[in-house]
């Protein structure tokens, strides 16, 4: 398994497309972080290419290096090797070097220039964010057999997470203005990767007076050292569900 | 040694394999032949668990194949078409290879890269290989491991006569040291001087399995061109 992650890794950090990747990161971030006066702001903003940028690379990245890697599969699979093993090691090597590319290009400068533990759950919840959407890529590409097909999946996949969803709870929460609906805006929240790490890191950085009593809700629930636990804990569930669905569908796919 | 019993496999509409019964012994070598499309390939990777069948089972070596995968290592595969990751050398695919699945006895089975010429080009992308070149890759890590059984998918398919006869002199030498050649090929003459047994399948059903002898002497020809040209008159009259 060792083995198969290795090759995988090393075929893609000779990519030049992750190679740009990470030098656009990298010059956002030292960007933002020298340019602004003060790190709040400075982080504020690379929160926002993080929770837009990140997802939309990574999925589709992902996405089209599964379906490149479609001979590398067909080779390994008839070899004495494990089939969960093989998609497993895929995906390993894929979300590992999503990971260099993300520590090299945001985690570093933020590093050097703010160790605040606000910077530090910013890299977390960007890192989360990187192996989910690899893993919803995965999902995606083990299901479809089109490449064209996968590849819109992944897209509509971002889309709804990082626009279309948020646009639906608003609707939904005016709509329902007469009634209570923090808790279920909680829920919401959580059922969404993006808004989950959104509201996570929001809410450190003091903005959620920004956002009303939903905000004050908020605050009690994820402010917390449990909330915010539990935070990570549903951002772990949106990692392994993926991963789990397509290595079942991958085990009994025909190739 | 190899057995499948009551095969089904459906894609879709089409009914690719239909209750298959076979069974290889060691030290054969088998000829898998039938029209295009007749399901020989689709046999081929039910047996090497690249497509699960929807109904039966196949027993390898007296296990049952379905959630096993070791026993992979006693078999060299080359496919009818050989896709390899584009931007790796011959050289990176060879060492790739030997990596992952390692060695039984300290040793590789290298002949086949030398007779073809394969340590000249080693440095060559898989990706600016000719089709040809590609089924000598193929067949090299087929060989590679000293597999004791070995499934060979249309091998001489693009091959030129030179190469082609250097295969089949390794398949020969193969089968003399009691190793289960299974080839499935529609160039019926290729296969006369190689092969002791013959499978016959015709839309995913098998027609028949007899040994070459058997086939000549029911149908009274000595070529097996012949013989199963003769065998497929009879049936379209019956």
């Amino acid at each position: 398994m060792k083995k198969i992650i290795k090759y995988v890794v090393l075929d893609i950090l000779r990519n030049r497309i992750l190679v740009s990747y990470t030098v656009l990161l990298l010059a956002i971030s030292v960007t933002l972080l020298s340019l602004e006066d003060s790190s709040a702001k400075a982080l504020l903003s690379l929160l926002n290419i993080v929770l837009i940028v990140l997802p939309l690379v990574s999925v589709i990245f992902s996405t089209i290096y599964y379906y490149n890697s479609a001979e590398f599969v067909e080779l390994l699979v008839c070899q004495p090797l494990k089939r969960n093993r093989i998609l497993l090691s895929i995906y390993t090597g894929l979300a590992c070097s999503l990971l260099i590319a993300f520590g090299l290009g945001v985690g570093l400068p933020l590093l050097i220039f703010d160790h605040s533990v606000t910077a530090l759950l910013l890299v977390l919840v960007g890192a989360a964010l990187t192996v989910i959407f690899s893993a919803l890529a995965i999902l995606g590409s083990v299901l479809m057999r089109d490449k064209a097909r996968g590849i819109g999946v992944a897209i509509l996949a971002w889309f709804y997470f990082s626009l279309l969803y948020d646009g639906l709870v608003l609707f939904l929460l005016f709509q329902l203005s007469d009634y209570p609906l923090e808790k279920p805006a909680i829920v919401l929240g959580s059922l969404n990767p993006i808004d989950l790490g959104r509201i996570i890191l929001l809410l450190r950085m003091d903005s959620s007076a920004m956002m009303g009593y939903t905000g004050a809700v908020f605050k009690s629930f994820f402010g917390s050292g449990g909330g915010m636990l539990l935070g990570f804990g549903i951002l772990l569930v949106w990692m392994v569900a993926p991963l789990w669905m397509a290595v079942r569908r991958f085990n009994h796919k025909d190739l | 040694m190899i057995e499948f019993t009551a095969i089904h496999k459906r894609f879709g509409r089409l009914q690719a394999l239909d209750n298959v019964n076979l069974h290889f012994r060691e030290g054969k070598s088998i000829a898998l032949i039938g029209p295009n499309g007749s399901g020989k390939t689709t046999l081929i990777k039910c047996l090497l668990g690249m497509v699960m069948p929807d109904k039966g089972s196949i027993l390898f070596r007296g296990s049952d194949i379905l959630r096993d995968w070791a026993y992979r290592s006693d078999i060299g595969y080359m496919p009818q078409i050989g896709r390899y990751p584009d931007n790796m050398t011959i050289a990176q695919v060879l060492a790739m290879m030997k990596d992952i699945r390692g060695t039984l006895n300290g040793s590789f089975d290298e002949e086949l890269i030398g007779a073809f010429g394969l340590d000249r080009m080693l440095d060559k992308r898989m990706r600016t290989l000719s089709g040809g070149t590609r089924q000598k890759v193929s067949a090299s890590l087929a060989f590679l491991f000293h597999p004791s059984v070995l499934v060979l998918d249309e091998p001489t398919a693009g091959l030129d006569p030179v190469a082609s006869g250097i295969l089949k002199d390794k398949i020969a030498a193969e089968t003399a040291k009691g190793k289960l050649v299974l080839i499935t090929s529609h160039i019926l003459s290729e296969l006369d001087d190689l092969v002791g047994e013959v499978v016959y399948l015709q839309d995913g059903k098998v027609c028949f399995h007899k040994s070459l002898g058997q086939l000549q002497k029911d149908t009274g020809e000595q070529k097996l061109v012949r013989a199963i040209a003769a065998f497929m008159e009879n049936s379209m009259v019956v």
